[in-house]
């Protein structure tokens, strides 16, 4: 019995999650529908946009993709500007590989990474669901 | 076009001039790494000068003479031994005898001119030492490109890996979760998918061995009468269950036996690859076709499908290691991204080529060169029988 669909004054909130690895869509996508939102998904920086030029999310959750290291930070960007009150969770396993650290930490930081949180993979549901509830609720 | 910084030490002016004025209007071909080198020369009247400019900043090649007033040419030297820079040092000594020679070598000179000497001396000497310099600079530039290319497989290596696992986890998470309700039958989905996830990691380490294998020279190669053909067939056979399961057929062409000098080994890794990649790169009810033809010599292997195909940016950077092309079309397909990696080295063990054309939404044709090592391109080897 989850509460959230049985609450018929408000429409499920949308979420559009981006990543290349079809696995982590599908396990995200099924947990977050469970927990009541609306979720779009997409493989690929091409496919995310032709979902924003349709669609208003209430959140993204973006990969930083590893594949084409840009197109992550490259589609923050892109949702930034077309509307700057989307909210925009960057998800990343560069941290644990490269030992690459950054974070959201400092004001440089937040500056040209253009997401509003950072999580580092492999991550639990719990972890982004608490984070989405969190910039949903702001 | 670089430039080489000398530093000409000597107490005599009228020798100071006469190299400046060699060296000025000189310039030196390096042909290995076809870089041209011209030169800039500065002056010290005296050892102590010299000192105090080398450690300032250290020139490129050091032209002293052995005996000044004041310290010495082999004190200087003896002074700047163990320096941290690459300068390499040219005495200058005024009657030519071996000893003073070999003293100059055994403290760290590169080599030696006798006074007097001709200019065409001082620009044979001085070029020697220049393209050693651009040489040694091309060398580290080299060593340090392959540490770089080094960190980046380990990196992207550590990217492949950690996918799998994370993606497994995420199921488990799942499952221990009951995220998807009481009904255990609600889970086969995802556990099949975990198992895919696997394989797929099991895959990329039995590539990464292949590859290892076949770039350290190690391997054990045994070269044999190959059957091309009846390669093919084998591994058609292991791939049979693939192929039905995603509903393509495999073709070969001819009928009858080709055969090669060959490590059947590095043959079965060629088949095996191009043909998985054909079947995982297919639609429903799609064929695979395998044509082997050879001509004077070289073998050619050709793998069309019927699949998604790929665009031309896509094929230009297909070869690579770790190279995946990723897009909606592929993205529940699992590979390691070395199966191509390793064709095209084994390609090159036999002086060969991988190439592949393709059209989007078409198929792809994937074509390997082999050139037989038994049988050499300017005429037919005896028969072994």
């Amino acid at each position: 019995m989850t509460q959230e669909t049985n609450t018929p004054n408000r429409d499920p909130r949308t979420v559009l999650l981006v990543d290349d690895d079809g696995d982590f869509l599908f396990q995200q996508k099924v947990q977050l529908e469970a927990a009541g939102f609306h979720v779009l998904t997409a493989a690929g920086q091409r496919q995310a946009e032709e979902i924003l030029a349709q669609h208003r999310p209430d959140l993204a959750v973006v990969d930083l993709m590893m594949d084409n290291p840009d197109t992550g930070f490259t589609l923050c960007y892109r949702i930034r500007k077309k509307d700057p009150s989307i909210p925009v969770i960057m998800v990343t396993s560069v941290n644990s590989e490269t030992g690459l650290e950054f974070d959201m930490g400092t004001d440089a930081e937040r500056s040209w990474i253009r997401a509003d949180a950072l999580l580092s993979k492999p991550i639990r549901f719990e972890q982004l669901k608490g984070e989405i509830d969190r910039l949903l609720n702001n | 076009m670089e430039t080489i910084r000398v530093l000409v030490t000597d107490d005599e002016l009228g020798m100071r001039l006469g190299v400046t004025r060699t060296l000025r209007d000189f310039t030196v071909q390096v042909a290995d790494v076809h870089d041209e080198v011209n030169f800039t020369v500065d002056q010290a009247e005296s050892g102590e000068r010299a000192l105090e400019i080398i450690r300032q900043t250290p020139p490129d090649i050091l032209l002293l003479d052995h005996k000044m007033p004041g310290i010495s040419g082999l004190d200087v030297l003896d002074q700047i031994h163990g320096l941290p820079c690459d300068m390499l040092t040219i005495m200058i000594t005024a009657y030519a005898s071996i000893e003073t020679a070999v003293t100059a070598t055994k403290r760290g000179a590169y080599d030696f001119l006798a006074k007097p000497f001709t200019p065409d001396e001082l620009k044979s000497t001085v070029r020697k030492a220049a393209t050693r310099l651009v040489l040694a600079k091309q060398a580290r530039k080299l060593a340090e490109e392959k540490r770089q290319v080094r960190f980046q497989f380990i990196r992207v290596l550590g990217h492949e890996l950690q996918a799998p696992l994370n993606a497994v986890e995420g199921y488990l998470q799942m499952i221990k979760g009951r995220a998807l309700g009481g009904d255990p039958a609600a889970y086969d989905e995802i556990l099949d998918r975990s198992i895919v996830r696997m394989e797929g990691m099991r895959k990329l380490i039995a590539d990464l061995l292949d590859l290892t294998h076949i770039e350290s020279g190690q391997r054990n190669r045994q070269l044999a009468e190959v059957d091309l053909r009846q390669v093919a067939c084998t591994a058609m056979e292991t791939l049979l269950p693939r192929a039905a399961s995603a509903n393509v057929s495999m073709h070969v062409e001819p009928g009858a036996p080709l055969t090669m000098t060959a490590d059947r080994g590095e043959i079965e890794m060629v088949f095996n690859n191009l043909l998985s990649n054909a079947i995982k790169y297919n639609r429903a009810g799609g064929r695979v076709d395998i044509a082997i033809s050879k001509h004077e010599g070289a073998v050619s292997i050709a793998v069309s499908d019927t699949g998604i195909g790929m665009d031309a940016e896509e094929t230009a950077r297909l070869f690579g290691e770790f190279v995946r092309i990723r897009n909606e079309k592929t993205q529940n397909i699992v590979g390691s991204g070395l199966g191509l990696s390793i064709v095209k080295k084994i390609a090159l063990l036999y002086n060969g080529d991988a190439r592949v054309e393709s059209r989007p939404d078409v198929g792809s044709t994937f074509t390997v060169v082999l050139h037989d090592p038994g049988q050499p391109p300017n005429g037919p080897a005896a028969d072994a029988n």
